[in-house]
């Protein structure tokens, strides 16, 4: 998919312009709330339009003002994933599913509503009304409508905020499935820089209107180590997990990780900041966090006064920040061996 | 019972008149809903004004009014006539009269639904391939049902009682354009004639009573069915 937009518009008091192109099948916009990321959105879905500017997605325009193109939402294909999952409530689960499906030409139509009330575990609601629908299920009918339309490109507006934790990263394989599965490239829009890592290869960062930015999720996540409340979010995907001591331990690549907020039945994904990851020079003799692991330095980064400190573990690849007076005492330089110290409650899980 | 045939007539002439009334105002009140709800456009705030109007003038101005537009001189009044189609002094005239009336009360009941309508359920249609009118026929009417039926309701209801306006378009003939409200009138007026406008008063409080039942029950029925 390729995205060129050039547009600016008028907003009261706030003026958004913005010019870029882009491409790539998972693209995130990243922003804080207010910063334009939602009016891009409708400028892209045909939902507002600009005051000046064109827009093109993969050759085809979509809105010039010099040339008065505007084409109106319902010809883009372009569907929408928002925050709420905005169901029709009148109409059925079924119903919803398919209202974008009927009104898809028979030559774009490409996805069969069959394989994907499967993939998003759908079929047992399709009867039922929506309003005693949870808030995954709920928000899964929207994606699944989306998808129905065969859209050429989808726009996730914030799909998981609204979600609480534990649900948030129950959807997002969905998310990820879906869009793989049946070969849609998106648009993910968001203000969290583990929902970019999961989600995105490559994103916009927006703020107040102007584009500052364009970056990948790991560069991005590495810029704002030092302003963010948690450090740089490391995501760990641990498998195995077996009983130890009243503790869990996980295999992590080659080595094993001791974690005290896991669960016995299956794999899980680990959040662990890297203000949480303490250094050492040499062995510790004797220490009371659960995990000590040799590492090499692959690589170091700066970030806002902060020293950001790529580790190796055995193959696998961990981020730990420390301060820059620390960096210098200990002489952290690249290919360097260290120790790495992580307590077994500084693991959150997340699914 | 007491009814006259003149008093039967009028009977069924007020429920004609005020079906026809609601059943025509409803397409428009319910597009200039819409237009005030959904869409910005110059002298929308005039549009509103213009709406609400008969609402707050005496309804003897309103038929006033209507009898100068619809009157043999007035200018729609004179191309009714040319056309072999007079409205003046007929039950036509009083359903203008009452349309007019009660459409103000219409357009409130379906706008007060409309509002109601999370703007982006209709943008979530549009992205999803419906066009405008399929949005506006697959979302926004179903969702708006409800302010529509209270407003056709309401509109019935008015029309049933329209007296002010429609004793000056429509006049007051026993057989013709006589409704309830004019009957009533006409005998109070006359010391001999108590108990005949008591039956009539009685009459107008059962069908207005049916009309809020029916209100009450296709509220309920849209209740259960709402995600049919």
């Amino acid at each position: 998919m390729n995205l060129h937009i050039d547009l600016e518009k008028k907003l009261g008091k706030f003026f958004i312009q913005v010019k870029t192109e882009v491409s790539g099948e998972r693209i995130g916009i990243f922003g804080d709330s207010g910063s334009g990321k939602s009016t891009l959105v409708n400028f892209i879905s045909g939902l507002l339009p600009p005051d000046k500017g064109e827009i093109l997605l993969d050759g085809e325009c979509l809105f010039s003002s010099q040339k008065g193109i505007n084409i109106s939402p319902e010809h883009r294909r372009i569907a929408i994933v928002f925050q709420r999952p905005m169901l029709f409530p009148h109409m059925s689960v079924q119903k919803n599913l398919l209202y974008g499906y009927q009104r898809c030409r028979a030559e774009n139509k490409r996805i069969k509503p069959e394989s994907l009330i499967d993939l998003l575990k759908l079929r047992p609601l399709l009867k039922r009304g929506i309003e005693n629908l949870s808030g995954g299920e709920k928000q899964r009918i929207s994606l699944g409508r989306a998808i129905l339309s065969s859209p050429r490109l989808l726009l996730m507006d914030e799909p998981l905020t609204a979600l609480d934790d534990t649900l948030r990263y129950q959807i997002i394989p969905y998310l990820r499935s879906v869009s793989e599965e049946f070969l849609i490239p998106y648009i993910f829009i968001s203000h969290s820089l583990t929902e970019m890592q999961l989600m995105t290869e490559s994103v916009l960062v927006i703020n107040n209107g102007r584009l500052v930015e364009e970056t990948t999720p790991e560069g991005l996540a590495r810029n704002r180590m030092a302003k963010s409340q948690n450090g740089y979010l490391n995501l760990l995907p641990l498998t195995n997990p077996v009983d130890h001591n009243g503790l869990f331990a996980y295999r992590w690549g080659n080595n094993t990780l001791q974690v005290s907020d896991g669960q016995l039945n299956g794999n899980g994904l680990f959040e662990l900041s890297s203000r949480e990851i303490i250094l050492f020079k040499k062995h510790p003799e004797a220490i009371s966090a659960r995990n000590l692991l040799p590492a090499r330095v692959m690589e170091i980064f700066n970030s806002d006064g902060r020293v950001g400190i790529v580790l190796s573990i055995n193959g696998e690849k961990l981020i730990a920040e420390i301060v820059r007076s620390a960096a210098d005492e200990l002489d952290i330089i690249p290919d360097t061996s260290i120790f790495a110290a992580i307590k077994a409650s500084s693991f959150r899980r997340l699914a | 019972m007491l009814l006259t045939p003149e008093d039967i007539t009028a009977i069924w002439l007020s429920l004609k008149i005020a079906l026809t009334a609601t059943a025509i105002a409803l397409p428009f009140g319910f597009i200039t809903a819409w237009l005030i709800v959904f869409k910005t456009f110059r002298g929308k705030i005039v549009l509103e004004v213009l709406i609400n109007l008969p609402l707050t003038l005496p309804p003897v101005v309103i038929g006033y009014f209507l009898l100068l537009l619809l009157g043999k001189n007035g200018w729609i009044g004179e191309l009714l006539n040319k056309s072999g189609f007079p409205v003046i002094f007929t039950w036509k005239a009083a359903v203008i009269a009452s349309a007019t009336v009660g459409f103000p009360l219409l357009v409130r009941s379906i706008r007060l639904g409309m509002e109601s309508i999370d703007l982006q359920l209709i943008e979530a249609s549009r992205t999803l391939g419906a066009s405008w009118p399929d949005s506006l026929l697959t979302i926004i009417l179903p969702l708006s049902l409800r302010g529509i039926i209270a407003g056709s309701s309401l509109m019935f209801a008015r029309s049933l009682g329209e007296f002010g306006a429609t004793i000056i378009v429509a006049g007051n003939i026993p057989g013709r354009t006589q409704t309830i409200p004019l009957a009533i009138y006409d005998y109070a007026s006359s010391p001999s004639s108590g108990k005949m406008a008591l039956t009539l008063c009685i009459i107008s409080v059962v069908i207005s009573v049916a009309v809020l039942l029916l209100h009450e029950v296709l509220g309920k029925q849209l209740d259960r069915r709402s995600f049919l």
